[in-house]
């Protein structure tokens, strides 16, 4: 063989072992170094043992992937559609179309209810986070933020403030007044920093945590009074899109999902991940907890909803249909647990039967992708946001 | 952060966090699919947007919002 010559354009000290010889440009991690063929040689040893170690590293992974789902299908002896063929049909659902608010200049990117049932938070591209009141359509509070894209806001369980956060890498709180004279923006507070986007926020069961889920792959909990870093949760490998705290008034667990096609859950007090999911086939763009707190939905990318057991530890039903080809963005429960509320990218919100898997109805509406659908606290109506710039309350 | 981790290290958590999940407590589908639908069926009655509110409790329908000009 005669990989021995080459063109010696430089004849030097090599960088490593400092002994003159003739040089090759090689570069190492981008930069540009100058070796002697000794010293390349070594190196190219060493790049193969931590080759082999990455590949071990693989193989080790994929043999407990399998394993683990060997466990899982150990107990997978039937599927929630097969347990539910007792129960009854659905009867005819009559859910319209009973408010548009209209009032964002630009998509409207999150909603959520408050606990009073009959107000809302909803925030937008064109920056601007606006507090209506469903019942009468009456606009209570707008603030405008400096930031564009706020993707996230949520509704503090008091009813008196609200958390807001986008591309601004922030999530700020705003407490709320009842004069309405008063200047909102400026008694913003900023609570938590991420170093990438704000996907998601919720309060804990108390005005004085926050839970994020940002960008940066991380979520993260906060004290809202002093700002402080509680708690960090690590192990996604990308972005996180979504999150959702378990329904229990002593729940200490929630779940996230982003764009590594994972949806873990998390013990709030450890940090630690307790469980993963990955079954998805796309980006799971959002999480809601099941009613009773044993299960959850996702809603993904690749246009199924799928439902997981947390108990069972696995997937047990996926929520699509062939001519269903648009991610869904959103998801959301009916008060029983019965329905499955979904909206996608092509405008429409399907509306599932959770226990057999069948798609109830459809509901038609929204002039552009529906970005947020949520059940009122009281289960009454379902209230949705879209990126044609208005909210509609369904009931 | 996950950004900020080489391949390897990206591996050796996700590696970690498999050896904890296979050793995780699991019960049969059966059992919890059977709970969650009696959970379901428990409340299912009292679902508003499955069984309907009357016109004049639900405070979306009916004609609010009118007024009476005398």
């Amino acid at each position: 063989m005669c990989d021995q010559t080459f063109m010696a354009a430089t004849f030097g000290p090599c960088d490593s072992c400092s002994k003159p010889s003739p040089l090759m440009n090689i570069y190492i991690k981008n930069e540009a170094t100058n070796y002697c063929s000794l010293c390349v040689e070594m190196m190219a040893c060493q790049g193969l043992q931590k080759g082999e170690t990455l590949e071990s590293l693989k193989r080790e992974s994929e043999t407990l992937k399998k394993k683990l789902e060997e466990e899982r299908n150990k107990l997978n002896d039937v599927e929630l559609h097969q347990v539910a063929e007792k129960v009854e049909v659905l009867s005819a659902l009559s859910i319209k179309t009973r408010r548009v608010l209209k009032g964002h200049g630009n998509k409207v990117l999150c909603m959520d209810w408050c606990k009073d049932k009959r107000r809302m938070v909803s925030s937008s591209q064109d920056g601007k986070v606006i507090v209506w009141d469903a019942f009468t359509l009456n606009k209570e509070h707008g603030v405008p933020l400096p930031c564009t894209w706020v993707l996230a806001c949520a509704y503090a369980p008091s009813g008196c403030a609200i958390a807001c956060g986008g591309l601004d890498n922030k999530c700020s709180v705003i407490p709320l007044s009842l004069d309405k004279n008063e200047n909102l923006a400026a008694k913003k507070k900023s609570v938590a920093m991420h170093t990438n986007y704000v996907s998601g926020c919720s309060f804990t069961n108390s005005d004085m945590q926050l839970l994020t889920s940002s960008g940066d792959g991380t979520c993260a909990l906060w004290d809202v009074e002093s700002g402080q870093l509680l708690q960090s949760f690590h192990g996604h490998t990308a972005d996180v899109l979504s999150l959702d705290l378990a329904p229990s008034e002593t729940g200490n667990t929630f779940v996230s999902g982003g764009c590594d096609m994972k949806a873990n859950v998390w013990d709030m007090r450890s940090g630690q991940n307790i469980q993963s999911f990955e079954s998805h086939e796309s980006d799971i763009n959002c999480v809601k907890y099941y009613p009773s707190g044993d299960a959850f939905a996702s809603a993904s990318d690749d246009a199924t909803c799928r439902f997981y057991d947390l108990r069972a530890d696995r997937e047990v039903a996926v929520y699509q249909k062939d001519s269903i080809i648009f991610g869904a963005s959103t998801c959301d429960f009916s008060l029983s647990g019965r329905l499955l509320f979904a909206g996608y990218n092509d405008y429409t919100i399907n509306v599932w039967d959770v226990l057999k898997g069948t798609r109830a109805t459809i509901l038609f509406g929204h002039e552009n992708r529906v970005s947020r659908v949520r059940v009122s606290p009281d289960g009454t109506a379902l209230g949705s946001a879209s990126w044609d710039s208005t909210l509609r309350v369904w009931a | 952060m996950a950004r900020d981790m080489s391949d390897k290290e990206i591996l050796k958590m996700e590696l970690e966090q498999l050896k904890k999940e296979v050793s995780t407590p699991r019960t049969p589908v059966n059992a919890n699919c059977a709970d969650t639908i009696a959970f379901v069926e428990g409340l299912a009655p009292n679902d508003p947007l499955i069984k309907g509110v009357p016109d004049d409790k639900n405070p979306y329908k009916g004609d609010k919002g009118g007024c009476i000009i005398t």
